[in-house]
This record gives C-alpha cells, sequence and structure tokens, in this order.
C-alpha cells in the first residue's frame, strides 16, 4: 500500500540524474518522452493557476496511461486525465473544475462508477507530504486530518504517538514523484526557473521528484538569471527538460501574464457536466487531438479571449 | 430569491456572517460567501481584518467587481501583505497565527462536523463530492465559522462522512481524537445564527434571522434543535449592509 520510497533508492537514482550545467532545451513532444506509462507525476500550480496544461495535452496526444497523477487542488485538468484514459488514479485535497461550476460531472462518473481512483488528504498533508519528499525523509508528522473520516481512507498514513510529548499526531508519507511538471513564468536553458506570485506546491514539488519537466512562458539567457539570484526558485540541477510554451497554462491563468480564459472554461464545463462520456469525446476530439499544435489550440480558444485574458492578468500590476 | 425585505438569502448569510468578525482579526477564509463576507466586514467595521486564503495570501484585499474564481488565483493577491506557498500559509494555522476559520458547507450535524466528501456509503458513493481542501486543516487548527444555506437535507444528525471535523460526537471526543484547540464556533444560516454548548457540544440557536419562527428552523432541520433561553433576533441587513456587499460583488458571482 505504502509508496514511500527507501532512502537510498532516492539517492541512487539522484545521483545516476546529470545535474551538470547544460542545456536542456526540447519540444513540447520530446518533453513528452520523459513521462513513462505508469509513472507517479505530480502537478504544479493549484486549482486554474500555473497549470502546466500543455504537458497534460500532450500527454494526452502521446496517450500515456496508468499515470498516477497528484496535485494539491485539481481542476479541469483533472478531468481530462480521467477523460482521455491518461490516468485513473488521482492523488488531491480537492477535485473539480472550479467552484463556480458545482461538482465536476466527470470527477463523479469516474469515481462514481469505479473506472477511477480519487485518494483524498487534507490540503496541508499533500503540502507535507512533497516537504517530506524535498527533505529526504519518510514522513512528516501533522496536527490536522484527525478525528476526521479521511483518516479511515488513508491506510498509508499513521497516527502517532510523540515520543516528546506524548500527543497524538499524524504521519504523513512522503511523495517523491517519478516525475514533476511545471510550468514558470520565466527559466534559462538550464533551468534555473523564476516563480512570480504564488508559488504553491511548486518548490517542494520540483525537489522531491526524480525528473522535472518545465515548461515557461519565455526562455531567458542565464546572464539576467545571474543578474536576479534571489528570484530563481527552482535550482537547474532539479531540472530535467525546458520547453518555451507561451500561454502554456490556457485555458487556466498564469499569474502576471493571464487571468484564466473564462468563455472557455464555461463552455467546456457545460459540455462535459452536460454528458461526461459524450461531451468529454466532443471537446478531447476538437481540442486535444484535432490542434496540429499548441499554437493551432490557443486559435481554437480564439485571438480576442486569450488577449482578453492577457489584459486581465497583466492588470495585477495596474492595482 | 428575493426576500420580501428586497435581499437574497446570499446576501442575507454574507452580511450576518460578516458582523461575526471583528476588527483586528486574523481571518483564514474559504472561497464563496466566506471570501465575500470577510471582505465585506473589511469595508464595514473590520479595516484592520487580515484576511489568509490557502492559495497563499496574507492580508488580502479583494477588489470590487474582481472576485477570485478561487483562493488559489492572483486576484486574491492584490494589495496583499505577502505572498508565500500554499504550505506555509496552512501552517499558519498549526502554528496558531490564525483568530478563525471561515468556510462554507455542504452539510452539517449537530455537532458541527461538516461533509465535503461523500453523500451515501463511502465505499459506493451515491455522489463524490470535491473533497475537503484546506476545510479540514481549517476546522482543526482554529475556531470555526460557517456560512451555509439552511436546508433539511444539509442540517443532518450524523453525516454521512466528517470531512472537517466540528466537535466530532460532542463532549470531549474533539481534543481525545488529538484536537485539542478551536473547533465549531458559529454557523450562520439563512434562517438563524447557531452555537455550541459548552458542555454537550450539540448545536444550540443563539438568534433568529427577523422574520423567523422557531418552528420554521426546526422544520428546516434534521435532529432536535436546542434553543438558547435569551435567543435573540438579529437585526436585518442595513441599506448600507446591502450596498456595500453589492458594491464588492456586481456580477453576483457569489450572492446569486
Amino acid at each position: 500500500m505504502t509508496t514511500v520510497h527507501s532512502y537510498l533508492k532516492l539517492r541512487k537514482d539522484l545521483e545516476q540524474r546529470d545535474r551538470s550545467l547544460r542545456e536542456k532545451v526540447v519540444s513540447l513532444e520530446e518533453a513528452a518522452s520523459f513521462v513513462r506509462d505508469g509513472d507517479s507525476v505530480g502537478i504544479g500550480g493549484s486549482t486554474m493557476s500555473r497549470t502546466p496544461m500543455g504537458l497534460i495535452w500532450t500527454l494526452m496526444r502521446a496517450k500515456r496511461r496508468k499515470l498516477i497523477c497528484s496535485r494539491c487542488i485539481i481542476s479541469s485538468d483533472g478531468d481530462l486525465l480521467y477523460g482521455s484514459g491518461v490516468s485513473e488514479h488521482i492523488v488531491s485535497s480537492w477535485f473539480s473544475q472550479g467552484i463556480l461550476w458545482g461538482v465536476s460531472k466527470v470527477m463523479r462518473h469516474h469515481v462514481e462508477t469505479g473506472k477511477a481512483r480519487y485518494d483524498e488528504w487534507s490540503h496541508m498533508a499533500i503540502g507535507m507530504r512533497f516537504r517530506a519528499g524535498a527533505m529526504g525523509v519518510p514522513f512528516l508528522p501533522i496536527r490536522s486530518m484527525l478525528g476526521s473520516d479521511i483518516v479511515k481512507q488513508r491506510p498509508e498514513a499513521k497516527e502517532f504517538d510523540c515520543p516528546f510529548t506524548a500527543e497524538k499526531l499524524f504521519l504523513v508519507p512522503a511523495l517523491n514523484p517519478d516525475v514533476a511538471l511545471i510550468h514558470v513564468q520565466r527559466c534559462d536553458a538550464y533551468g534555473n526557473a523564476q516563480i512570480d506570485g504564488l508559488q504553491f506546491m511548486d518548490i517542494d514539488l520540483a525537489m522531491a521528484a526524480n525528473r522535472v519537466i518545465l515548461t515557461t512562458e519565455r526562455i531567458i539567457s542565464n546572464d539576467q538569471i545571474r543578474r536576479a539570484p534571489d528570484q530563481t526558485k527552482i535550482p537547474f540541477f532539479a531540472v530535467d527538460a525546458v520547453v518555451e510554451l507561451p500561454f502554456g497554462c490556457a485555458p487556466h491563468e498564469c499569474y502576471g501574464i493571464y487571468e484564466p480564459m473564462f468563455r472557455h472554461m464555461e463552455d467546456y464545463v457545460a459540455l462535459v457536466n452536460k454528458d461526461p462520456v459524450a461531451g468529454m469525446e466532443q471537446y478531447l476530439a476538437k481540442y486535444v487531438y484535432g490542434p496540429k499544435s499548441w499554437t493551432d489550440f490557443l486559435n481554437l480558444i480564439g485571438i480576442d479571449e486569450v488577449l482578453a485574458a492577457a489584459r486581465a492578468g497583466a492588470s495585477i500590476y495596474d492595482a | 430569491m428575493m426576500h420580501n425585505a428586497g435581499y437574497t438569502a446570499s446576501e442575507l448569510l454574507a452580511i450576518l456572517s460578516a458582523r461575526q468578525l471583528k476588527d483586528g482579526q486574523v481571518v483564514f477564509a474559504g472561497i464563496g460567501i466566506p471570501l465575500l463576507a470577510a471582505t465585506l466586514a473589511q469595508r464595514l467595521h473590520c479595516p484592520g481584518l487580515t484576511i489568509l486564503f490557502e492559495g497563499g495570501v496574507v492580508g488580502a484585499f479583494v477588489e470590487p467587481g474582481k472576485l477570485p474564481p478561487s483562493t488559489n488565483d492572483q486576484r486574491c493577491t492584490v494589495r496583499a501583505n505577502m505572498v508565500l506557498g500554499s504550505a506555509e500559509v496552512l501552517l499558519l494555522l498549526q502554528r496558531g497565527y490564525v483568530d478563525v476559520g471561515f468556510m462554507g458547507g455542504a452539510q452539517i450535524d449537530q455537532y458541527g462536523n461538516l461533509n465535503s466528501s461523500f453523500i451515501g456509503d463511502p465505499a459506493h458513493p451515491k455522489t463524490r463530492l470535491p473533497g475537503t481542501g484546506g476545510g479540514n486543516d481549517i476546522s482543526s487548527l482554529t475556531n470555526m465559522i460557517v456560512a451555509m444555506k439552511h436546508e433539511k437535507r444539509r442540517f443532518v444528525e450524523h453525516v454521512d462522512f466528517i470531512t472537517s471535523p466540528g466537535w466530532i460526537r460532542g463532549g470531549r471526543t474533539r481534543s481525545e481524537s488529538g484536537l485539542p484547540v478551536g473547533g465549531m464556533f458559529r454557523v450562520v444560516t439563512d434562517l438563524a445564527v447557531f452555537g455550541f454548548d459548552g458542555e454537550t457540544r450539540r448545536m444550540t440557536a443563539l438568534a433568529l434571522n427577523a422574520g423567523v419562527t422557531r418552528e420554521r428552523v426546526q422544520d428546516n432541520t434534521g435532529f432536535n434543535l436546542d434553543f438558547s433561553p435569551d435567543a435573540s433576533v438579529s437585526e436585518p441587513p442595513t441599506a448600507h449592509e446591502l450596498s456595500t456587499l453589492r458594491t464588492l460583488d456586481p456580477g453576483r458571482l457569489f450572492i446569486a
């Protein structure tokens, strides 16, 4: 049941990675080859923010299967992972498209029919699982989840009496994904990544994972990174691949650059919540398998909507 | 749905729950009515209210007409004091920096336990709900205010599943479960405001909303309610409260 890796395995896996200062820029399609069927995949961002949607879109097109996906809060990206058959197992604290749209019919369909599994943890528990993974320890203690029924669903975590105070604590197991997918505003060709605004759990996720794929709004020079090293949130030696992908979170948001593309989200939700199977098939055919490229997908969302989202996104700096 | 008095149930909920907050408090707010009510309190009697959001925001000051669609969107960060990681802001709950947790609820029971995970048997659920998000952490570690619509199917004797613990099974069961601090403090509905008995930890009506009878509250509740002997009547929303609220949410995102 438990998925905690031995410390020696973690160290050995890391030792085998090429951690030298080298260029790692690849195409979106090449980046997908860093994810293998059956991998445990940590997804960066939260809800509709800084979702690595371009990578998820590419994994759907590449027909990856049986990925175990973890994300602190998962939105329509979770729907798509279930609906496309890429994942039958999602680990999160909250799973729906967004509070504006009620409960996701896609999530409900897959979980209630037993087609897929949704493991629920508290939000802080997910954070402490990635943090334990990033720290190289097998677990961390927390003071929530105790007394709730979520505990009964999670035999892989343990109640424990503190050896110092005798208080009851809850031990959550480290989560060290095989691969992390993270979208950032800027990084260099080596993978030194700058994140503006809300960073969610991305730094712990990057340090916990055994491979990290970055998509970025733009690639900047290493000189630009070195001029402001305090802005670097993920170090190059944790990163294995870099893809330049403008609007790489569409139709979700990227802090300071674009807000969510609400018209597309509304249309998506109306389609899949009306019929979580046929509606999803229709969406996938048109927006995932149909386009020739990510740019082609953005064209389908529409230049007017993309520009409106960009205008709203940049307005964060006007306040 | 408009009351005769000219406000919706959601508007009433937002205003009555905003009144529960005190200036100078640190409040951890969920999306929907809690975010809106905390922001409303900031514009009314709590200019020094510090609002935290699980996306990693400390000291939010949400702009009128730009309500965020979740507590993880960039709109939450406008004019905030600090932006940090989600785990870091949740850990503030655990360390004890937060006075009040403030959430909505799908299903609640007589001991203030909240369910946002499963309707029916969790092994074969009739409905799989989205889950806890930060709700379990907030309710485990702070004094909680919950704002929710008052319906019989939502106010049940025992929730199908305890996602976010209140007083668990009453008495001392919360602290015995390993939760020595916090607990359910107030439940604000479109019918009444509730607290919890200091011994039994059962839900007790503290104040009825204007124009609401005890019978109506009981008829809309799935368990036997206690009424405080000195139960009062809440003042209806004032014109100033309503106009301030409507300025914050002109698109009626959360006050439909």
